[in-house]
């Protein structure tokens, strides 16, 4: 279905990434944001606050991570859209509530604008160092989807992407920002309400009778109740069969967490988001992500220049990761370079689907600013001899 | 004991096991409480309180953390929340603020609400969120077997505290009265009906209440301190409370073995969270503030 107009800000407009991220929030429905102020993450719930009174809806500023990270979890259960932003410290916080929203099948919708850590680390510098925990920051197993955007524009579209993802798989989607991408200023699109595709709750029509919470249907999700509709439900964070009571036993443990898991993978394969460039030829091929991206652009371009035959392969959606594709293009190039804000996360990930088939090579950072492009076009070079 | 007959309201099904079976998922029983804890007999309360009140029950959401007490949610059979250790409040703010007609109703024992939660306890107070928190408060953590809670008192021994409890208590009446409470109470589970009396009135109460209801747990706290049994327990309840409604909460602290004061201590107006929030918008926002309509029509 189309977006609700009176949340979106039609328009050409010159917007940093964390307010374009507001105004996608806003454009796919959200209408309830819990946080706690974090820096580099903020602008977008202040901008939230500005703008929800006016198109009706709720912000609170809650007492920690813990809170924010649940609350919009309890608005979800009433019906609404709801997303927190963070940073690092905040982001750790909530890493419990990750899991209780994997558990119980909660779309919601975590934004994290990433800084450098470990702990307080670089407040107002960036880094992709939580790429990791982003997937697998929550103890237990479960599967999450995470988004890369790289420019204001994209911190828009891929927000209402994220939570399209996050009712059609019903899984918490985390929108992995780093400083740069969240406070860079630059044109932002905002097509009419109804160019926008919104995905809907989808919301049982059996009656509380025949119907059971956990119960998926074939091939997909769950469908919803909302509270106060009548239906009893019972929804907990413990191990639960499809009525969703706790059940303690091997076999509904195996059943509930391998489908957790495997719900995310069409995205991992087919439905993987990347963006190519030039990889028809290429023998080197630059894997990187978020402002990575941007600057391994310029290297590519270097690259190009000197004759050697380098493409692009930009990681949209990071997590589920897409290996097929990687995979793939590992049997027919000669070295994957991986350029990153952190001492090597999705470089392993890029290792583990290339199986071999090519040479990975890092080109690790600690984070506090971007790459230097030379530093990229030597491991390109070098990677190419 | 003579038997004596419940009145009640509303149609038992044939065949029931329990008078307030329409309340409980059945399905679910038996339940995980040990015998002589005082938590089912709190939830008896409820269902009282909520056929008093009559209460629409679609209407009205369950919200526990974890813990003995935060299994609850799963036997009311109404809208209800297991939630995360310490977390059932903000969950509960969330879900009132995005569905403000149900009744929301927070669940829980004394350590998930006073240690991992008590921030979010005096927040919501200071909120004066539209919540009713009932808190079971048997001085312990009792589901991991019987360690040292915010709310055991002094000389307690405890799995923790082997050799006596030494950390000062919380007060917890005091606490919610001080972080802006709309509504403090507190019985234990001997005072069933001045107990079912508080939670119905807290149903019609606007903004955040609380209500503290001593319970035993026979198993942990009363055999480690050799205290005995539930009805024990009754019998102690029976002769140190005493019932002072309006006592000054801050004489109201909780000793191992002396006086329990219990009453309704504080019952006043304070305008709530969504009273609060609609009164400035509309000074700051006039005609440009639009009423929250949280729930998602996409």
């Amino acid at each position: 279905m189309h977006a609700d107009p009176r949340g979106v800000l039609t328009g050409v407009h010159f917007l940093d990434g964390d307010h374009a991220c507001c105004e996608g929030t806003l454009a796919a429905g959200a209408r309830f944001a819990a946080g706690y102020p974090i820096t580099p993450s903020t602008e977008v719930v202040e901008r939230f606050a500005s703008r929800i009174p006016t198109v009706g809806g709720i912000f609170i500023q809650m007492e920690d991570e813990l809170a924010a990270s649940i609350a919009i979890q309890g608005a979800v259960w009433g019906g609404a859209k709801a997303f927190t932003v963070t940073s690092g410290p905040g982001f750790s916080l909530m890493m419990e509530h990750i899991g209780y929203a994997a558990i119980t099948e909660t779309p919601c919708v975590f934004v994290n604008v990433q800084r450098g850590g470990p702990s307080t680390g670089l407040p107002t510098l960036p880094a992709q160092a939580d790429m990791m925990q982003a997937r697998w920051g929550s103890h237990g197993d479960y599967g999450i989807i995470a988004l890369c955007p790289n420019s204001p524009q994209e911190c828009f579209d891929l927000t209402i992407l994220g939570f399209n993802l996050s009712e059609e798989f019903r899984v918490p989607v985390m929108m992995m920002l780093d400083e740069c991408v969240g406070h860079m200023t630059e044109k932002v699109v905002i097509p009419e309400a109804d160019r926008i595709e919104v995905t809907p709750r989808r919301y049982t029509k059996l009656p509380p009778e025949e119907f059971r919470l956990f119960e998926p249907r074939p091939d997909s999700v769950p469908d919803m109740v909302r509270a106060g509709d009548g239906y009893r439900f019972h929804v907990t964070g413990l191990t639960h069969d499809e009525r969703g009571y706790p059940s303690m036993n091997v076999e509904t443990q195996d059943r509930m967490v391998r489908r957790l898991v495997d719900k995310v993978k069409p995205l991992a394969n087919g439905r993987a988001l990347c963006e190519t460039e030039n990889l028809e030829d290429a023998e080197v091929v630059v894997v990187s992500y978020g402002i990575t991206s941007r600057v391994a652009q310029r290297a590519l371009q270097m690259a190009r220049r000197q004759g050697i035959r380098a493409g692009k392969f930009r990681l949209i959606s990071a997590w589920p990761f897409p290996e097929q594709r990687i995979e793939e293009l590992a049997g027919r190039v000669k070295a994957f370079v991986v350029p990153e804000l952190n001492l090597g996360q999705m470089v392993h990930e890029v290792a583990r689907a290339a199986r071999g088939k090519a040479a990975v090579i890092p080109v690790s950072h600690a984070g506090g600013t971007v790459h230097n492009p030379d530093v990229i076009l030597k491991a390109i070079v070098e990677a190419a001899r | 004991m003579n038997p004596t007959t419940i009145e009640v309201p509303y149609e038992i099904p044939a065949g029931a096991q329990n008078p307030v079976e329409p309340f409980l998922r059945m399905d679910r029983m038996p339940h995980i409480w040990c015998p002589g804890c005082g938590i089912g007999t709190t939830v008896n309360c409820f269902t009282r309180a909520l056929i008093d009140s009559k209460a629409d029950l679609d209407k009205v959401a369950v919200v526990s953390g974890i813990g003995c007490t935060g299994r609850v949610a799963g036997y009311a059979r109404l809208d209800s929340f297991h939630t995360t250790h310490g977390r059932a409040i903000p969950f509960a703010t969330g879900l009132k603020l995005s569905n403000p007609e149900l009744q929301v109703v927070v669940y829980s024992g004394d350590g998930d609400l006073f240690a991992i939660g008590g921030n979010h306890f005096i927040h919501a107070a200071r909120r004066n969120m539209d919540l009713k928190v009932i808190c079971v408060n048997n001085l312990t953590y009792a589901m991991t077997g019987g360690q040292t809670a915010p709310t055991t008192p002094g000389h307690v021994i405890s799995a923790t505290n082997p050799y006596g409890v030494f950390e000062p208590a919380f007060n917890l009446v005091a606490l919610a009265e001080a972080a802006g409470a709309s509504y403090v109470a507190r019985w234990t589970t001997y005072h069933v009906k001045q107990l079912s009396r508080s939670m119905a009135e807290v149903f019609k109460k606007k903004g955040f209440c609380f209500i503290e209801v001593l319970s035993p747990c026979p198993t942990l706290y009363q055999r480690k301190n050799k205290m005995g049994d539930g009805l024990d327990a009754m019998k102690f309840y029976k002769e140190v409370s005493k019932t002072r409604n309006g006592a000054p909460t801050s004489e109201c602290a909780l000793t191992k073995s002396g006086e329990i004061v219990v009453g309704k201590f504080v019952d006043r107006e304070r305008p709530d969270y969504f009273e609060l929030l609609r009164a400035q918008m509309t000074e700051t926002l006039g005609d440009r503030y639009t009423e929250p309509e949280v729930a998602c029509s996409c």
